[in-house]
């Protein structure tokens, strides 16, 4: 299995617990860590399961819950709100259907909300999986979003 | 090798990389590859120069012209028109950089392309900082090389760099060689150094930039700061939202061991060091340094009480130095000019430069070098191109969300430690966010403390409780229906939190909600008791 690689490919130090979380929630299609990916990694590492359940849900990049193919994170810092975030997110909830925390009926979006992404000068930003998009507005993010429907 | 008539530089960023960088980059080699010209132009990648919102930038040597927002289409006509007969596109937006060899080509007296003072960022936007041997013909390693060659000692070092003044660029502003010194002088078999790259406060983005566009200038100062402190292990902590910065040192160092630059013995002085990345999840809280360390072990990062201070017991309760990227930046300049050439630069106890970030209302919002005690309204004038569309300025936000507002009154106020400290405000991080005159600072407040709600770790009550206080009442206040009473409750909640938080997080709220409602007071004042005002929801 999948999940076992990942943890026998690291040493049993405790230091390796937020390497190894990313690396179990990247390797699977909805990007999210379940009950049996904590209690796998707490026994390799030796780890109480309460301390690495308090790790999971102690960083925002994690998710006890299944989430969409794409993780749309819209920038929520001051400098994106001076810049108009907060119409870009009403935006979104209107293309996506869903409030901030859900995921599309089709598994394919879910939307979040996010820190500084560290893109301001492109503000109002945000990041879908991996890739930053800036200098947002309601039009952009229609055709961002229907293009990733489309590509599925 | 050959002569080149003409270098051609692409910066690849995560914005440019959108706009598609990478097929723009692969169309002019082509052409060039195709029309026999690779023995004359040459086109080199490098990491981010620091212009933003203008998709893909391509910069042309030697005349040094900048070309905005090229398109895949664009590249065909760039090649015919410029590179082959040298005449400019004018269809594409343009821009000269800054003043060369005496004679001025610049038309525009403003905007991020004019000259800067670059210590930290010199080789950005210059080199292909990825390629290992052009690093080190453009200086790179070149101050480890002098430690080994004229067997420069570890306290020589640190006697150096506390000569310099340099002070930290993450916030606090403590000198570094103090620091150093301290985790020199604790007694230990292990020691460490960290470099905090958990850039996490909003509106900054500078050390993505030296991550991205320069990380061999980060692991030569991390050698450099091992040797120093007495450590053989240094540790990136690189947040986890920074993917291509993450990528793009990982290689940096992949090469840098190749070359034994890392590892054991290096170049065989018998200095031992390695570096190893270490990925943040997403906690603003990790940018404190003993949350960091916390992270680093693989716990929840919440901070530790000090003393005893990380130099003391730091990471696995070794003597530990822990280092902001731009901070770091700067030691291999210091050691390779020396400690009174960074003194000369900048101002009174605030030597070397400062990358600032310039957002919000501006012509061009970017990054920019410039000596420390550059004033304020020089550098959203002159590099950001003052406030955009010729609105009127209100306010500036200097240091990211644990910041201050500053009122126009201020505007000349030199940025550095000392001038920013007599006018109650700090440096921060150094990320400067301009509003204009249509600007609702309540309005900006609230998305500062809803931060800050959202960011508290949990562990002491005082800024758990209480930033969620703070949110409930600039809701209620932004909302129209808030009084006088709601506004010294909040004063009252901030100083609480300064007095009693447990770490820099909850103390730090003091400073946005203070200066709003000592600087910005009638913004307050006007929208209080205004229940089910249209003027109040619209706005």
């Amino acid at each position: 299995m999948k999940r076992d690689e990942i943890i026998n490919g690291f040493e049993k130090k405790a230091e390796n617990l937020l390497s190894m979380l990313h690396e179990i929630q990247d390797s699977k299609e909805e990007h999210y860590l379940d009950k049996e990916d904590l209690i796998a990694a707490s026994d390799y590492l030796g780890l109480p399961y309460s301390f690495v359940h308090g790790v999971a849900t102690f960083y925002t990049m994690y998710s006890l819950k299944p989430r969409g193919k794409y993780i749309v994170r819209i920038c929520q810092s001051p400098p994106c709100h001076l810049m108009g975030s907060t119409t870009i997110s009403k935006e979104l909830m209107k293309v996506l259907g869903v409030k901030f925390g859900e995921t599309t009926e089709d598994k394919l979006f879910t939307l979040e909300m996010s820190s500084c992404l560290g893109v301001c000068g492109v503000a109002p930003a945000m990041m879908i999986n991996d890739r930053v998009y800036g200098n947002l507005n309601p039009e952009k993010i229609k055709e961002i979003i229907e293009q990733l429907r489309r590509e599925k | 090798m050959s002569f080149y008539r003409m270098h051609i530089i692409i910066p690849m960023d995560e914005e440019a990389v959108e706009h598609g960088a990478i097929e723009v980059k692969r169309e002019l080699s082509e052409l060039i590859e195709k029309n026999n010209l690779k023995d004359e132009v040459k086109v080199i990648e490098t990491g981010p120069v620091g212009v933003v919102g203008k998709g893909v930038v391509m910069i042309i040597y030697p005349e040094r012209l900048y070309y905005y927002n090229v398109k895949p289409s664009d590249v065909k006509e760039i090649f015919e028109e410029h590179i082959v007969k040298g005449r400019i596109v004018k269809r594409i937006e343009h821009d000269y950089g800054e003043k060369r060899a005496g004679k001025i080509v610049d038309y525009k007296t403003v905007g991020l392309t004019r000259e800067q003072k670059r210590v930290v960022l010199d080789r950005c936007s210059i080199i292909n900082t990825l390629d290992m041997e052009e690093v080190i013909a453009k200086g790179g390693y070149s101050a480890i090389e002098k430690i080994i060659s004229e067997k420069i000692k570890p306290e020589e070092i640190i006697e150096e760099v506390k000569n310099s003044g340099l002070r930290g660029r993450g916030g606090a502003g403590f000198p570094t060689g103090l620091k150093w010194d301290f985790t020199r002088r604790t007694p230990g078999d292990e020691k460490y150094l960290i470099c905090n790259a958990d850039e996490g406060e909003p509106g900054t983005y500078k050390d993505r930039l030296i991550l991205e566009g320069d990380p061999h200038k980060l692991i030569e100062a991390m050698i450099i700061g091992g040797y120093a402190v007495g450590a053989e292990k240094g540790y990136i902590y690189i947040r986890g939202e920074y993917q291509l910065s993450i990528e793009r040192t990982q290689k940096a160092i992949d090469d840098a061991r190749k070359f034994n630059l890392l590892g054991k013995n290096i170049l065989e002085s018998g200095i031992n060091f390695d570096i190893e990345i270490k990925k943040g999840a997403g906690a603003y809280v990790c940018g404190e340094e003993t949350a960091l360390i916390e992270s680093l072990e693989g716990k929840r990062g919440q901070p530790r009480k000090k003393p005893p201070y990380p130099v003391n017991k730091g990471l696995w309760e070794k003597p530990t130095a822990v280092n902001n990227v731009e901070t770091l930046a700067n030691i291999p300049a210091i050691i390779i000019n020396g400690a009174n050439w960074f003194k000369n630069l900048g101002a009174v106890n605030s030597s070397g430069t400062k990358v600032f970030t310039i957002l919000g209302h501006v012509e061009y919002p970017g990054l920019v070098e410039v000596e420390m005690g550059t004033p304020l309204k020089d550098i959203i004038n002159i590099y950001g191109g003052g406030v955009k569309k010729g609105k009127k300025f209100k306010a500036a936000l200097i240091g990211g969300a644990a910041g201050v507002f500053l009122s126009e009154k201020l505007l000349n106020v030199s940025m550095d430690y000392e001038s920013l400290k007599e006018n109650k405000a700090v440096l921060g991080s150094g990320a400067i966010l301009v509003m204009d005159e249509d600007t609702s600072i309540p309005e900006i407040l609230f998305s500062i403390l809803k931060f800050f709600a959202h960011e508290s770790c949990g562990q002491c009550s005082p800024c758990r409780i209480g930033t969620r206080h703070l949110v409930d009442l600039i809701y209620k206040i932004k909302n129209g229906e808030g009084t006088e009473k709601d506004l010294d409750m909040m004063l009252k909640i901030v100083e609480t939190m300064k007095e009693t938080s447990f770490c820099p997080l909850g103390q730090s709220v003091i400073m946005p909600v203070k200066s709003a409602l000592t600087n910005f007071k009638e913004d307050f004042i006007k929208i209080l008791n205004k229940k089910n005002n249209e003027e109040v929801l619209n706005a």
